[in-house]
């Protein structure tokens, strides 16, 4: 890749920006609430940018392009099913009770509504998540940097060697994240994820923008590939019509109820940002704000996949410059897409029919090369960046507030002063950035432990929905019976894994791991919706038959914490447009009308 | 928040526009060869800057809003209950 001057300076001015931010917003960090809840004073559009900024980490930029490539527009159920419902879910229904309650994280409400033991399960599993998560976008920042081999030329010019790219890009990410967070606490993580959402928008718009023009429009992708690369339900009646091997039941029940639900309801990384918001108002209109812009997505950023698999086959791809020089690798890929690459042979990849495996994940990145001349380039690297730093963010101001509140001031000093829990949150940042580090470092040496870690939150996820929806809702669900159906939740999401196998794979990380198979999926995404569908129906039956068994809380406790017990916010005052409710609708029938524009 | 976040992105755009537009009118025509013939460093920087500009105008509108229709000083206390948007602190 041939970065001149002008992308260094558009690199530039951007990271002086990122923590220029976070020193004017120092001199407002007083407290731990200011540095922990944003001082609860943020506008409510503001808190909804946030919301699905820290959301659009690396992997939905560089992932939603690459299942784009690889299933087609059908990848927007991940939108249309498996966001929008639960973000105006959580708007409506759930934010009352957080935003009311004033828990200053979720697994505080779990204390508040159930006991310690649930808010500890749910904290630590949570702290833990967030580490591993950041540390992956940390991984996959840096390898991202080494393949495109952006560092390169300035490495030659001050003669270190190549080997070090991935070292410095991991520390140069790790300091970033670490000022501005560590100068303004939340507030500078929000500020600079509304900051990054319009950048990604910005370098992302054109690229669009560019492709489609080349490409003959919407109507060049529909003749140019397949039909079921340009519908999204019309395939879902069976899992063997449509590209994601999934059924509807199964798509629409656990992507589109399960798992999505339990993300956007109840993972505190979103919810935080909604938390900081200046009013209950504000609070509730967070995510459905957020909906809007989120609903639209899918033309930022699965288009470009479908545009690099529409696009004419390129017979060689230019991997950039090599230390000695231009570097031409003759390949075969499909489109803009080149197949992946054996690292030892240089020769690609076959699969067992003996075709080359396509390496999706690189759709962006090639886009990337292929349209933009240099200046606009340095645009399009920067959002890049900028994705992977908002999802680390992200992640280490939800793990400084959970490890602050819920580990250390619960379990570990209680009764301290305020400032002491400042210090705290601060040294947790510094801490848990260093931990992401580690995983980071893990995920390059140990590829399976990282794959393993992920399938273990998926089991401890599954289940989660489950817990709140049964909290909030009905006021006779307890302590223990919530604690004993997490438990049960999550077990069977390992046993059912356990036993069941995808197509054509073999037995292991993939599933099966118990020895036996009692079933087999068409699709790894059927059997991930259906491990979810198994471990929420479980975690609510056992939730429910447990907490009959078991004594209620007396009601005056849960005032403010369930719904049949708890005074409706009033917003009849306001206009509609301003009120949740009808706000909520206006998302909901623009969404319906999306999935019926891309049947 | 005293800073109305609509400012450091207007400012922002407005930079990285005018460095866009400014270079994509001085730079080669060659260039242009993989964006379709399409100067896009120009046509996109002055998106950008427009963006900023837009940005920088609404920022500035309510930031002297809220320096008129400032009241008492920001409560601190998040311990309340349902409270309304305080006016920003202004420096």
């Amino acid at each position: 890749m041939n970065l001149t001057l002008v992308d260094w300076i558009v690199m530039l001015v951007y990271f002086c920006f990122v923590l220029g931010i976070g020193f004017l917003l120092k001199r407002r960090v007083n407290t731990s609430t200011d540095f922990f809840l944003a001082g609860r004073a943020i506008p409510a559009w503001v808190c909804g940018l946030a919301f699905i900024s820290a959301n659009l980490g690396a992997q939905e930029v560089i992932g939603m392009a690459a299942s784009g490539a690889k299933y087609g527009i059908a990848t927007s159920h991940f939108y249309w099913i498996g966001a929008i419902p639960a973000m105006v879910f959580v708007g409506l229904f759930m934010m009352p009770f957080y935003y009311g309650s004033r828990a200053r994280s979720v697994p505080e409400y779990l204390r508040l509504r159930f006991d310690e033991k649930t808010r500890g399960l749910n904290a630590i599993s949570f702290a833990t998540m967030t580490v591993f998560s950041s540390g992956i976008s940390m991984y996959a920042m840096a390898r991202l940097i080494q393949t495109l081999h952006i560092f390169d030329v300035p490495f030659q010019r001050m003669s270190l060697s190549p080997e070090w790219i991935f070292h410095v890009s991991i520390i140069f990410s790790a300091v970033i994240v670490l000022g501005y967070i560590l100068l303004g606490g939340l507030s500078s993580a929000i500020y600079n994820e509304v900051l990054q959402f319009f950048l990604i928008v910005a370098g992302f718009l054109p690229l669009v923008w560019l492709g489609l023009k080349n490409v003959g429009g919407w109507h060049g992708i529909t003749r140019q590939l397949p039909s079921g690369y340009t519908h999204s339900w019309s395939g879902m009646g069976s899992a063997s019509t449509n590209r994601l091997g999934v059924e509807w039941f199964g798509l629409v029940m656990g992507l589109g109820f399960v798992l999505s639900f339990g993300y956007w309801c109840t993972d505190f990384l979103v919810i935080q940002r909604a938390m900081a918001a200046d009013s209950m108002t504000a609070a509730r209109r967070t995510p459905l704000i957020a909906a809007i812009p989120k609903m639209f997505f899918p033309f930022l950023v699965i288009l470009p996949g479908l545009i690099a698999i529409a696009l004419p086959t390129q017979t060689t791809i230019s991997t950039g410059m090599g230390t000695s020089g231009s570097r031409y690798v003759a390949t075969v890929g499909q489109g803009l897409i080149p197949a992946k690459i054996d690292g030892r042979t240089g020769l690609p990849i076959l699969d067992n029919n003996g075709k080359p495996i396509l390496d999706y994940d690189l759709a962006v990145p090639t886009m990337l090369l292929h349209y933009f001349p240099t200046g606009v380039l340095g645009l399009g690297i920067t959002a890049l960046l900028a994705s992977f730093m908002s999802g680390m963010a992200g992640n280490v101001t939800a793990f400084n507030t959970v490890w602050t509140y819920d580990l250390y001031q619960s379990y570990i000093k209680p009764n301290a002063t305020d400032a002491h829990y400042l210090v705290m949150g601060r040294l947790a940042t510094v801490f848990g950035i260093a931990l992401s580090v580690a995983a980071a470092y893990a995920a390059a040496h140990f590829n399976n432990i990282m794959d393993m870690l992920q399938l273990v939150f998926a089991f401890v996820n599954a289940p989660l929905f489950a817990t709140f929806l049964l909290g909030m809702f009905w006021k006779r669900a307890t302590g223990h019976g919530a604690f004993a159906g997490l438990l049960a939740g999550t077990g069977s999401a390992a046993f059912h894994h356990g036993l069941t196998i995808p197509t054509g794979a073999t037995p292991g990380i993939k599933g099966a791991w118990l020895g036996t198979v009692l079933h087999v999926y068409p699709s790894e995404m059927a059997q991930n919706f259906w491990t979810a569908i198994w471990a929420w129906s479980m975690c609510f039956v056992v939730t429910l038959v447990i907490s009959l068994l078991t004594r209620p809380r007396e009601e005056k406790e849960l005032v403010g914490l369930v719904y049949s017990l708890t005074e409706r916010p009033s917003d009849e005052h306001l206009p509609w447009h301003k009120r949740p409710i009808g706000l909520g609708v206006a998302v909901l029938v623009l969404t319906v009308m999306l999935n019926l524009l891309f049947w | 928040m005293g800073l109305d976040v609509r400012l450091p992105i207007g400012a922002l755009f407005v930079i990285l526009g005018v460095v866009l537009a400014s270079f994509g009118v001085v730079s080669d025509k060659a260039l242009y060869e993989r964006s379709l013939g399409i100067n896009i460093n120009l046509e996109w920087g002055l998106v950008m800057l427009g963006f900023g500009l837009i940005m920088l105008i609404f920022g500035r509108h309510r930031s002297i809003a809220d320096i008129e229709g400032r009241t008492s000083a920001r409560d601190r206390s998040a311990e309340e209950g349902e409270k309304t948007c305080p006016p920003g602190k202004q420096t």
